[in-house]
């Protein structure tokens, strides 16, 4: 009996520290086979699931980009449906591996929640969507208006900030997922819906009559969306971050899905470094010296990843005006792969 | 042949480990210190692991600022006040929504259960239908039929639907006149509040003269007249102290007045349609429990139909119908926690989300609110068992 309770007690007091200690999520998810990637429930453009339960999007395919630097096969990701509430529990708690669901970066998300961004796929904006009936044309106007938003994100307090700071009464309404805020907009409850301006391109599409609604011109907040990952694991946080930097380097590099195999002969010195013609970058980050080929095979470079998604071309109608590259007039720059 | 005294044991001296009062004793504490250690290993197994995950613990949170806006706030709130105070608006607003929820839903519950015992065919028809129809079906899909199906199909602001009496409904709710107290309404409180204590002691008294006399005084109208009587002519004697504030037309909505929003309505209409068809089934059981015998008895005494449920029927089916009924309060308590789903700020949706969300504090937000909703339980358990013992069968 006694020797039963002194191995309860040993038992108990080692629990304390075997659970601190856990292998890194490189080795987990090749274990595993396959990458568990926190996704957006439904924001055409950015993550939403097709009718034959196919994930798309700009988010989506960051998830497939890491995947096929791991597994050389966009294909092997789980993808779990989070809302904006539930995303950072997930991810802390070990839910998912990765989350890149226009999360945006902020100072207190990543001193206070044990997370970390490992980069910037999408420079967006908090905007305000209003029925053209109501005659407004500027978010100036919208003192007395009832507000729709979704709970949980930066925008609740982004809204917050802009009517304190210009001194003008509102009403909000808050519902626990944008498919209910936008629901509640679209049948009259707000004069107005908020959220990144992005995700008012994609949800105005689902709306009964898209063209009855406007997106106003202010811009009232900076919302740098991007992926990211738990702290702690800092090989892991290396490879999601120079994934993310090695499609923008192809971009800059002119390496697209078509000329890929092509470009493994260039005699371009940093192509040849980028494509592991040369050189042990993949190996450096626990990965295939081919690792971007792997991932450019999948989904092609930044630029291709963006107009396939929410470009010009598409429905959502994004211009890449802060996400073109740095040397095209935009906000995005990867540190060279050297 | 004489009978041999036994002798009396001698006291065995027993070791102190075999004496069963402190054998016992010892495997109590054992155990006891087990749980203790175990406890104290989870908490500290947590708090660990949580400061190595560089996530945020402790309840320095309370007192920063919230920064977001909630629809509904029944004390002063706004983004500059605290996380504290997010927490008791949320609260509030789950006692009010319970509050008025439990009230009508008692209400629907007992009239819907009394027309499903009728004679009438039709009528006991129409109440079991009822009945089946808000028992089976999901309370999530109740809350958004009334909320998208009901509400969210009323006319915009500028189309309102006028009502007399500068009464406006629209798909931003309710919108009533406000009364304003103006200097000298006290003396209308104090005057109602005279009433009830004069129409209390002539019930009391009636009650008593019947008792002694057999005859009744009109114990009942008096009280009535006496507490809409004295107030009204306080009020015109006072110079009729109370205003009003009318509902106009803004810019986006109709402003001034007093609101009623459409979650508030939803829940509320939601949460009372639903948990009636439960309290109805009780009430129906509680009356059925009451043999056929007392109300025969009770209609060869010559008491009416109406006095016989009321005065015999009804007090010993509330023996019946008590119990399960304080369980039905108890989850429509719990229940109004879906309020999120419909936008309805309650404490689960200000607290446990919203505020969760921007401190990352999932454990302490859960432990604060499953502590919150523990004490709603208890707090109702104890007022319905007393209510239980008052009217349960006192035998002699």
């Amino acid at each position: 009996m006694k020797k039963i309770i002194a191995a309860a007690v040993v038992a108990a007091a080692s629990f304390g520290f075997v659970t601190a200690a856990s292998a890194g999520t490189l080795d987990n998810v090749k274990a595993k086979g396959q990458l568990v990637c926190g996704a957006n429930p439904g924001t055409a453009g950015f993550g939403v699931p097709d009718e034959k339960g196919n994930w798309t999007g700009l988010d989506v395919e960051y998830c497939r980009a890491i995947a096929a630097a791991i597994f050389n096969d966009g294909t092997k990701v789980k993808f779990v449906p989070l809302s904006s509430k539930d995303r950072f529990t997930a991810l802390a708690s070990g839910e998912v591996d990765v989350l890149v669901r226009n999360s945006t970066w902020t100072m207190s998300r990543e001193t206070t929640l044990g997370v970390i961004w490992a980069g910037i796929n999408f420079y967006d904006g908090q905007g305000f969507m209003v029925n053209k009936k109501l005659n407004v044309k500027s978010a100036a106007e919208l003192g007395g208006a009832t507000i729709c938003v979704q709970q949980g994100t930066t925008t609740e307090l982004n809204l917050a900030d802009y009517f304190r700071a210009s001194n003008m009464k509102y009403q909000v309404v808050t519902f626990g997922s944008s498919e209910e805020a936008l629901k509640a907009y679209d049948s009259g409850r707000c004069d107005s819906y908020t959220t990144d301006r992005s995700g008012l391109a994609a949800d105005r599409l689902s709306m009964s009559k898209p063209d009855d609604h406007i997106i106003l011109p202010e811009v009232i907040s900076k919302e740098p969306l991007g992926p990211l990952v738990r702290q702690g694991d800092d090989q892991w946080l290396n490879l999601v971050k120079w994934v993310h930097f090695a499609l923008l380097t192809a971009e800059e590099d002119g390496i697209t899905q078509a000329n890929v195999d092509q470009m493994l002969k260039s005699d371009n010195p940093e192509i040849k470094r980028v494509l592991g013609v040369e050189g042990k970058f993949g190996e450096s980050l626990g990965l295939s010296n081919a690792w971007v080929v792997q991932i450019i095979k999948s989904v092609g470079n930044y630029g291709e990843m963006f107009e396939r998604n929410v470009g010009p071309k598409t429905p959502i109608q994004l211009a890449r005006s802060s996400n073109a590259l740095w040397n095209k007039g935009g906000l995005q720059y990867a540190p060279p792969i050297r | 042949m004489s009978v041999q005294a036994l002798p009396r044991p001698a006291k065995v001296k027993v070791v102190f480990y075999n004496d069963p009062k402190i054998r016992s004793l010892f495997f109590q504490l054992v155990l006891l210190a087990i749980v203790l250690l175990v406890l104290w290993f989870a908490y500290d197994n947590t708090v660990y692991n949580l400061k190595k995950r560089n996530i945020a613990q402790g309840f320095a949170f309370w007192n920063v600022e919230a920064g977001f806006d909630i629809s509904q706030t029944l004390i002063p709130y706004s983004a500059a006040s605290s996380y504290g105070q997010a927490f008791w608006v949320g609260l509030l607003n789950t006692l009010l929504v319970s509050s008025l929820s439990i009230f009508f839903a008692t209400v629907i519950g007992i009239f819907i259960g009394v027309l499903r015992l009728s004679k009438n065919w039709i009528v006991s028809r129409l109440a079991s239908f009822y009945i089946e129809l808000f028992r089976n079906v999901p309370l999530l899909l109740v809350l958004y039929f009334w909320y998208g199906a009901v509400l969210g199909s009323l006319p915009e602001p500028r189309d309102s639907i006028a009502i007399p009496g500068d009464i406006w409904l629209n798909a931003r709710g309710l919108l009533i006149p406000r009364p304003v107290f103006l200097p000298g309404f006290w003396m209308v409180a104090a005057g109602f509040i005279v009433a009830i204590l004069g129409a209390f002691f002539a019930v009391r008294y009636a009650r008593q003269k019947q008792a002694a006399t057999g005859v009744r005084p009109p114990g009942g109208v008096l009280a009535t007249a006496l507490i809409i009587g004295l107030p009204l002519i306080v009020y015109f004697f006072a110079g009729q102290p109370l205003g009003l504030d009318l509902p106009v037309k803004g810019r986006f909505n109709l402003t001034g007045g007093l609101n009623l929003a459409p979650e508030l309505v939803a829940m509320v209409v939601g949460l009372s349609t639903y948990t009636a068809a439960f309290i109805a089934e009780s009430v129906r059981a509680g009356v059925v429990a009451v043999s056929k015998g007392q109300s025969e008895a009770s209609h060869s005494l010559g008491l009416t139909d109406n006095q016989t449920l009321r005065l015999v029927v009804m007090p010993q089916a509330l023996r019946v119908i008590v119990p399960p009924l304080n369980s039905e309060f108890l989850s429509l308590t719990k229940n109004s926690s879906l309020g999120v789903s419909i936008g309805y700020p309650d404490l689960v949706n200000v607290f446990t989300g919203t505020v969760l969300n921007q401190t990352g504090q999932a454990i302490e937000m859960v432990s604060i609110t499953m502590l919150v909703y523990l004490t709603f339980s208890l707090l109702t358990s104890a007022f319905m068992n007393w209510f239980n013992k008052r009217v349960a069968l006192v035998e002699r």
